[in-house]
């Protein structure tokens, strides 16, 4: 019996509305400044503040009063659009696609004008937040995103709240309220919205342009690079204890070629696997890999049990099918002792090429070594006798190489990174004719005591060397330990000239020091397990939760379920609605045919016109059917206000019968 | 057909004859001023208590007096003036030599009908003392409550336009006046039979009481039993919620409001000979009973308009 309730007039766009809503798209926006360029928020700015000057009227606005500027404004939305196009390379990709929506969100401030754009504009700055996610989805910028989301609800509330009841804060306090009620749908959603097993859309290429790493290249210089880069690589949890630091050799890409100056995959390498004997304690572990947008995956040296769906090569890489864009876990078993044996003539004359026409002084040496020498293991350790004696510096630093790097670096600079030893190592190895590679990947790592994981960084990238000593097959031989064991045994924050933490002042203190460490390992915890039990959790784990339920793990019976669910919640809650605002009377239904049929006769009942009222003025202008106007509505007003019932049957004939 | 049969009650044609009665006789004398006659009365029947507010000479007093006369109720009219005190209004506890106690001289308050004339002349310690007698139905004097009579309306009168040296009633108290209204110039042809008549004073003199106070008490009674359909109900309640929610008023209606529009919209259905309310019973009676409840945003309207605007604003269910 409720009718629909007459609305208030609505909300109009005051200052303090536009206000709280360019704030909260300012906060939203905020993160892109990092990653956008600086004009891009700059011309966002200048559209929202000449809309607010605009406002208080220090401004002409661009609206049908100002035609001019109405035009220059419709010429700058094109301009933001060709600007765009060719400031990205003519790729309407990721980058591109954000500055678009940054800068016409901009223009859609200052044109708006009716209530329903300014619910459009809060609606496309719901939308910016998801565009965050594109680039990082850390739990630093869900925190911060989620304080935008709040801001932009409190805004929306503010233009709802006719009368200004409630003060600024009380908005924030009833947006937060909301959010925290659509927190278990949330919840629920996150756990049960169908996930696809890749990517439910691909993103444009440049997408994973910004992912660093190890690349399947080495030149001097590369791995330095990532010296000072903080970000982890992976995190490791050994199942049972964990090896020595020393041991801990992550293998990623094998380079076996050499063009004198940069070093690259060999031919062989992707042969079928050698056997391996592995012997001494086995170790199990889960690595959670960062995206890096490679094939291969790090395992500990040397695998014996591989991750699910990754197959091993001849020179003892992990390969996947497609490149990591999605942070992967993944369990592996390896050996820190094991040997491989199997000879195979292609590899090892791989493993003795060396670039035509480089590197003569260090060939030299090699072969007066080779000549002196009766074993090839004589040669190895006299190789890193000469690392150890001579006047070489382990530096993240080393000074440029501008003619043949390894001579140069052997002979006159003598401070070099991983790289350099490892690659001048290999090279002397193959002048004395004993079969070498480079092994790139990373070495120790730091152990989060509070999470109970070994966190690998890019920092710890490392490169060592691989000799091949006949019976014993391919040995691991890492020349940096001869120059800096510190780096090997006690790992990479001994030998790098500043901590890690960049202090603004100097901290000598081991007290705070250790309180720091702490710190910075129970926000690296919480980051591990926001990765792994959020961000982690995917198609995959997904399926397992369902199964659990007994619930058939089919992607496509998932999203039917889901559509069924929601429509028929959707249908529900429309059909509960209309049955509130329609549940008929039946005076009242037979009353408003009544009056439709007289409405067709141009006597109208206004909305707020009562029955008494409405039949004296229609009986005057319909005088003809006074008298059964007069009685129907006596009969309606008996039924409806007096509790009459026996009126009702008499009024639906009367309506039926009734010509008006 | 579903449900109880429920036999539609009429009103007792005693009942409608009284009312006319009344009417006809306060009309002799307040000439062309039915409606307001009806609303006064409406007011009375529901126990409410009645502010006028107009320019003097437009027969406030007048009305006020006929009232009485006409329903037999005792009269007293209080003039207020800035230098009332309360205890001129409810009266003084004296000392009495002889029996060595204190006795209650009880003030003009305890009449049946009181005029209270130009309140808002009076100092607000002694517009309290009347608005807490009106609310209260009795007076607390040196601790001790003496009851006023049964049944105890005012009839309070303002001027609204010579605003200097009064004391406007604060909204607090304008809602404790169940109904207000204006009187206004007469039409032409009351204007004619006021000129060409007698005195009104002496006519007042020649009104007999038509019904007593025991009579009345029971009309009051029978307002209550008039019948508010579901409808109703609804049509009242879209009413105030509008008012809360639209931003065209500044504040909403407050329950009493609400309660004091279905009990006048009930007591003017009865006047009207029927026993059950119509919307259009509750439109009328809109003005009167939340006019001086009710602002508008801007602060320019006048009660009537705001009423007029809520009234317009709300379908009929």
């Amino acid at each position: 019996m409720k009718p629909p309730r007459a609305s208030p007039s609505s909300p109009a766009l005051t200052l303090e509305r536009i206000a709280w809503l360019v704030a909260a798209l300012l906060v939203i926006i905020l993160p892109h400044a990092l990653r956008q360029p600086p004009w891009v928020i700059t011309v966002f700015l200048a559209l929202a503040g000449w809309r607010i000057l605009g406002f208080t009227g220090r401004l002409p606005l661009p609206d049908a009063q100002h035609p001019p500027l109405a035009l220059l404004k419709q010429a700058l939305g094109l301009l933001i659009f060709v600007v765009v196009y060719l400031g990205n390379d003519r790729t309407l990709g990721r980058d591109a696609g954000v500055s678009l929506l940054i800068m016409l969100l901009g223009l859609k401030v200052l044109e708006m004008q009716r209530v329903r754009e300014y619910y459009l504009v809060a609606m496309l700055g719901y939308f910016l937040v998801i565009t965050h996610f594109f680039y990082s989805q850390t739990l630093l910028l869900a925190c911060y995103l989620l304080g935008g989301v709040m801001l932009l609800t409190a805004s929306l509330i503010g233009f709802q709240d006719a009368r200004r009841a409630l003060p600024a804060l009380g908005r924030l306090s009833l947006a937060s309220r909301l959010m925290a009620n659509a927190l278990p749908l949330m919840v629920l959603m996150f756990f049960l919205f169908p996930r696809a097993a890749g990517p439910l859309w691909s993103l444009p290429k440049d997408a994973h342009a910004g992912l660093s790493g190890l690349s399947e290249e080495m030149s001097p210089g590369l791995i330095s690079q990532l010296g000072l880069n903080d970000n982890p690589a992976f995190r490791v949890e050994f199942k049972g204890p964990a090896p020595a630091p020393s041991e801990l050799y992550w293998r990623g890409p094998v380079l076996a070629r050499s063009n004198g100056q940069t070093w690259s995959r060999g031919v062989t390498g992707d042969l079928a696997p050698p056997p391996i004997q592995g012997h001494g304690a086995r170790y199990e572990y889960t690595i959670t890999l960062e995206p890096h947008n490679q094939r291969w995956l790090f395992v500990l040296e040397q695998p014996s049990a591989l991750p699910a769906g990754s197959r091993l090569t001849r020179d003892l890489r992990v390969l996947v099918p497609n490149p990591v864009v999605q942070r992967l876990r993944y369990t592996a078993q390896s050996y820190l002792r094991s040997v491989v044996t199997d000879f195979n003539p292609r590899e090892i004359a791989e493993a003795l090429e060396l670039p035509r026409g480089f590197h003569p002084r260090a060939i030299e040496l090699a072969r007066q070594w080779r000549g002196q020498s009766q074993a090839p293991i004589d040669v190895v350790r006299r190789a890193l006798e000469y690392f150890r004696s001579e006047p070489f510096y382990y530096t993240l630093t080393p000074p440029l190489l501008q003619g043949d790097s390894v001579d140069e670096f052997l002979f006159d600079t003598r401070r070099g990174f991983c790289e350099h030893y490892a690659a001048a190592f290999t090279i002397l190895m193959r002048a004395a004719g004993i079969p070498a590679r480079v092994v790139t990947g990373y070495q120790g790592g730091e152990y989060n005591a509070i999470g109970g994981y070994l966190i690998v960084r890019q920092r710890d990238a490392h490169a060592w060397s691989e000799v091949w000593l006949g019976d014993r097959g391919w040995v691991r031989v890492d020349p940096t330990a001869a120059v800096a064991p510190n780096r090997i045994e006690r790992g990479i924050d001994q030998v790098l000239p500043e901590p890690i933490l960049d202090m603004p002042f100097e901290l000598h203190n081991v007290a705070v020091r250790q309180v720091l460490k702490q710190f910075h390992d129970v926000w690296d915890t919480v980051n591990n397990r926001w990765n792994q039990w959020v961000l982690g959790y995917n198609a995959r784990r997904q399926t397992e939760l369902m199964s659990q339920f007994g619930f058939e793990p089919n992607l496509g019976n998932l999203a039917l379920t889901f559509v069924i669910a929601t429509s028929a919640l959707a249908f529900c809650t429309a059909l509960w609605l209309l049955r509130r605002q329609t549940r008929p009377d039946p005076a009242r239904a037979a009353y408003d045919r009544f009056c439709a049929k007289l409405a067709r006769r141009g006597v109208r009942r206004a909305r707020h016109e009562g029955p008494q009222d409405y039949a004296r003025r229609a009986a005057v202008a319909r005088p003809r059917q006074a008298g059964s106007i007069l009685r129907i509505s006596d009969l309606y007003m008996q039924a409806r206000y007096a509790g009459d019932q026996r009126a009702l049957r008499n009024l639906q004939q009367a309506v039926r019968s009734f010509r008006a | 057909m579903p449900g109880p049969l429920q036999s539609v009650k009429t009103v007792h044609p005693d009942d409608r004859a009284a009312f006319e009665a009344v009417v006809a006789a306060a009309a002799r004398v307040i000439v062309g001023k039915d409606h307001e006659l009806k609303l006064s009365l409406a007011c009375l029947l529901v126990r409410g208590h009645l502010l006028i507010e107009d320019l003097p000479g437009v027969g406030k007093t007048t009305l006020a007096h006929v009232l009485a006369r006409t329903l037999g109720l005792s009269f007293q009219r209080i003039q207020f003036t800035s230098d009332l005190l309360p205890a001129d209004v409810v009266g003084v506890s004296v000392y009495e030599k002889d029996t060595g106690h204190f006795s209650f001289h009880p003030g003009p308050l305890f009449a049946q009908l009181i005029l209270a004339d130009e309140v808002n002349r009076a100092t607000p310690r002694t517009q309290s003392a009347l608005l807490e007698a009106m609310q209260e139905h009795q007076v607390t004097v040196d601790g001790k409550s003496h009851a006023l009579p049964q049944p105890f309306f005012v009839v309070a009168t303002q001027n609204p336009f010579h605003q200097i040296g009064t004391f406007p009633l604060p909204e607090s108290h304008l809602d404790r006046f169940l109904m207000r209204i204006e009187l206004g110039y007469p039409d032409n042809r009351a204007e004619r039979v006021l000129l060409k008549g007698r005195d009104r004073r002496e006519l007042l003199e020649s009104v007999h009481p038509v019904i007593g106070p025991k009579r009345l008490m029971e009309l009051q009674q029978r307002a209550e039993e008039v019948h508010v359909s579901d409808a109703l109900i609804d049509y009242l309640q879209d009413l105030l919620d509008f008012s809360r929610r639209a931003p065209a008023f500044a504040a909403g209606l407050s329950p009493r409001a609400g309660i004091g529009l279905r009990r006048t919209a009930q007591a003017w259905a009865l006047l009207s000979g029927r026993m059950h309310v119509l919307p259009e019973d509750v439109q009328v009676v809109l003005t009167p009973v939340v006019g001086h409840r009710l602002r508008g945003s801007d602060r320019e309207s006048t009660p009537a308009a705001v009423a007029e605007q809520l009234l317009r604003a709300v379908p009929v269910p």
